[in-house]
């Protein structure tokens, strides 16, 4: 199962490297990570995907590395996932508004477009990066690369939000 | 304005951190730190190996309670000092390690004696620095110590490129605030859980204490002593913590686990309440966990809170401070009265008339090491130090001394380090100078690291060495015997090696004793000796095993006692 941990860290030299040492030492398998600067000077965030069934060790082990301020679990359901994809796909002359016609139902952008292929770019939420892979995937996609999936959490509305704000 | 380098801004933070002793081995990058080392306050321990340097700092750690400090140079002095970082890390003992690191310009280009060392550390420290700017030195030192000896304690490592240490930088002590965001360990316990647990052990029919080294790292030895004596519950001291509970008071079980007394692992294994506190439910201790204690209720207090529900899912979890949470505890308690537990500690009692820790010295048999122990005990008085290396020597030993202090029992617990003794024994004794230090060692562990016998002479630290020489790994040999078909693979050390020569070249007192009457003389003269090392080889019964015992990754409820016992179901 893939779990999404946001984890917010001090901007030091090396806390990647522990973060990710951490999660290999304890068997987490990392599905994708992206680290960027946050809204608070010298801090970071990271956005860790992992397979993992569940994470209250890992938690607790990162919380132990003394550059990890905070770490939050971000279920999907309550959370903001988003993802770029840059994605090469086969595509000459003729089969070109084909592809461009995929795109623009995905709001995808073509960036470089050449004799025999073509690079889009899409971003939004995995599951929509997914579809639209899978359906670029019959012209021969050439070459893709991912962001790491980045995400925050949303904010409450409602009931929960004022069960929350009591506790 | 006053500028120094950063050589000796670093020494001079070392002295606000009113460091008394450091040691070391030197070498070409930590050599600037060594020239103003000269003119410092801080003693400085020239050992001869980083590893020994390493443990003493550890042995230093554990007998006084403060940070204990080493120092080595880069490539090789670092990767020597990885074994003592990490069996600082596995028993949450303090250190503070100093290491020289090449020029920063040729840092990654595989200069001479260059190695990653905060890399190859990371996973063997609890933190640690690599310093790239020599301003920077106050504040990472202080916030090192700091580190090093809060929350659970263990050791931190700082990195200095030699150019860092040689360019110079403006004096300013280290800012009294931390800036450790990510860092604010927990020392109060929740008074919900606290209440709770106080209300488990109040209706508990069979509970037991298991408590171990978080209390001693805590100072929490005498609210362990008013809880226990509140509510009378049994107590079991595991490795790490012995001494933090008297062995001679009427509560105490001695150690649980897989070379525990009958009685502290049967207890625990009928118990219907675990209160564990400063204790990470080791699998030594624990065996199978899914066979653990079946029927317990479980009250886990430790200051670490990734070991609370790590082996075993708690029902009671406290993060905090050990100390703190046994005086809250003890508040809590306040003045209910001590439930009925006369059924449950006659049962103990039961157990520990049937099967007491036990061996059998023949008068003109082979010395058994349990003897030794129990020998220097009685000759003592129990009045010392005592550290141990790995093996049956280290189980003898935490089995058969009578330990009733804290502090007073020193070893290396959950890497299980080979050859721990002989340094962390000079360092102890560099701390509590005025102490009487006697290790207790075997002959495979003494072999590892007998060169720092040198140092001790060298620096006229009067340590006892005690040698169980029974010319093979025992533990190994043991498990050969038990679970290898006694095929003694590599296991057979040979008996060519002279330890009183040995001893003597090293410019330490050599004594031996071969036979039982021999050995009551060889430790007083030991004892007698107070201007040099003593090392004591007794030449002990290779036979011997170490009992009872529970089968590596067996239930507690299969233990095998010693010869002459048997077991009956309770």
């Amino acid at each position: 199962m893939f779990r999404t941990l946001s984890v917010f860290v001090e901007d030091r030299p090396g806390v990647l490297a522990r973060v990710a040492s951490l999660l290999a030492r304890r068997g987490f398998n990392i599905r994708s990570l992206a680290v960027g600067p946050s809204h608070e000077e010298g801090m970071s965030k990271m956005t860790i995907v992992v397979e993992a069934p569940e994470l209250e060790q890992v938690k607790k082990q990162l919380h132990k590395l003394v550059n990890v301020v905070k770490i939050t679990e971000l279920e999907p359901e309550r959370s903001l996932e988003r993802e770029i994809m840059l994605v090469r796909v086969s595509a000459p002359p003729g089969r070109r508004s084909e592809v461009l016609e995929i795109a623009d139902i995905f709001k995808a952008t073509p960036v470089d477009v050449g004799h025999s292929s073509m690079c889009l770019q899409v971003a939004g939420d995995p599951g929509k990066i997914n579809d639209f892979l899978e359906l670029l995937r019959p012209f021969g996609v050439v070459d893709l690369a991912k962001s790491g999936r980045i995400a925050l959490a949303r904010e409450l509305k409602g009931k929960e939000s004022r069960l929350r704000a009591v506790n | 304005m006053n500028t120094i380098s950063g050589a000796q801004a670093l020494i001079r933070a070392l002295e606000a951190e009113n460091v008394e002793v450091a040691f070391g081995v030197p070498g070409g990058a930590i050599l600037p730190a060594y020239d103003p080392l000269l003119d410092s306050s801080v003693r400085h321990v020239l050992a001869r190996h980083e590893q020994g340097a390493g443990h003493m700092a550890e042995g230093y750690a554990w007998a006084t309670g403060k940070v204990g400090v080493c120092i080595a140079t880069s490539g090789p002095g670092a990767t020597n000092l990885v074994t003592p970082l990490a069996d600082a890390l596995m028993d949450s003992v303090p250190i503070v390690a100093i290491t020289g690191q090449v020029p920063t310009h040729a840092v990654g280009n595989d200069a001479f004696q260059e190695a990653y060392t905060t890399g190859i550390t990371m996973p063997a420290t609890k933190h640690n620095y690599f310093v790239t700017d020599p301003n920077d030195i106050p504040d990472i030192v202080h916030e090192a110590f700091h580190i090093a000896a809060t929350g659970r304690p263990g050791p931190v490592l700082i990195d200095l490129p030699k150019d860092i240490m040689n360019a110079q930088m403006t004096w300013h002590a280290a800012a009294t605030d931390l800036d450790l965001p990510g860092y604010r360990p927990t020392v109060d316990g929740h008074p919900r859980r606290v209440k709770e647990a106080v209300e488990l052990m109040t209706n508990a029919r069979r509970p037991v204490l298991y408590v171990g080294g978080g209390v001693i790292k805590a100072g929490g030895s005498e609210a362990l002593l008013e809880l226990a004596n509140r509510t009378g519950i049994p107590v079991t001291t595991t490795l790490m913590g012995r001494g933090c509970f008297p062995d001679s008071h009427p509560l105490a079980m001695g150690m649980p686990g897989m070379h525990g007394t009958y009685t502290a692992i049967t207890a625990i294994q009928k118990s219907d309440l675990l209160v564990a506190i400063g204790v990470r439910f080791d699998d030594r201790v624990t065996g199978d966990p899914t066979k653990f204690a079946p029927s317990a209720q479980v009250v886990h207090v430790d200051v670490d809170p990734a070991e609370i529900g790590k082996v075993r899912t708690p029902d009671v979890p406290i993060v905090g401070d050990a100390k703190r949470v046994l005086e809250q505890l003890n508040e809590a308690w306040g003045n209910r009265p001590q439930p009925d537990r006369n059924e449950w500690i006659s049962q103990i009692r039961t157990w520990q008339r049937d099967h007491p820790l036990s061996y059998d010295q023949q008068p003109d048999g082979p010395i058994k090491q349990q003897y030794v122990v129990e020998e220097i005990h009685r000759i003592t008085g129990g009045d010392a130090i005592v550290v141990a290396g790995v093996g049956q020597h280290q189980m003898w030993a935490s089995q058969f001394w009578k330990f009733d202090d804290p502090r007073r029992w020193i070893n290396s617990g959950g890497l299980g380090t080979m050859g721990f003794a002989v340094p962390a024994a000079i360092g102890a004794a560099v701390g509590k100078p005025d102490e009487l230090v006697y290790a207790i060692d075997g002959d495979g562990c003494f072999q590892m690291t007998s060169q720092e016998l040198i140092t001790a002479a060298e620096e006229g630290i009067p340590v006892k060495i005690a040698v169980m020489n029974n010319s093979v790994y025992g533990m190994v040999t043991q498990w050969q015997k038990l679970f290898y078909n006694e095929r003694y693979s590599a296991s057979q050390l040979g008996s060519k090696i002279d330890y009183v020569m040995l001893a003597e070249a090293m410019g330490c007192a050599g004594i031996r004793a071969r036979t039982p009457d021999e050995v009551a003389p060889a430790i007083e003269k030991s004892l007698a000796i107070d201007d040099r090392p003593a090392v004591v080889e007794f030449v002990v019964d290779p036979d011997e095993m170490v009992f009872p015992m529970i089968p590596s990754g067996g239930s507690n409820d299969e233990v095998i006692v010693g010869p002459g016992q048997t077991v009956v179901a309770p």
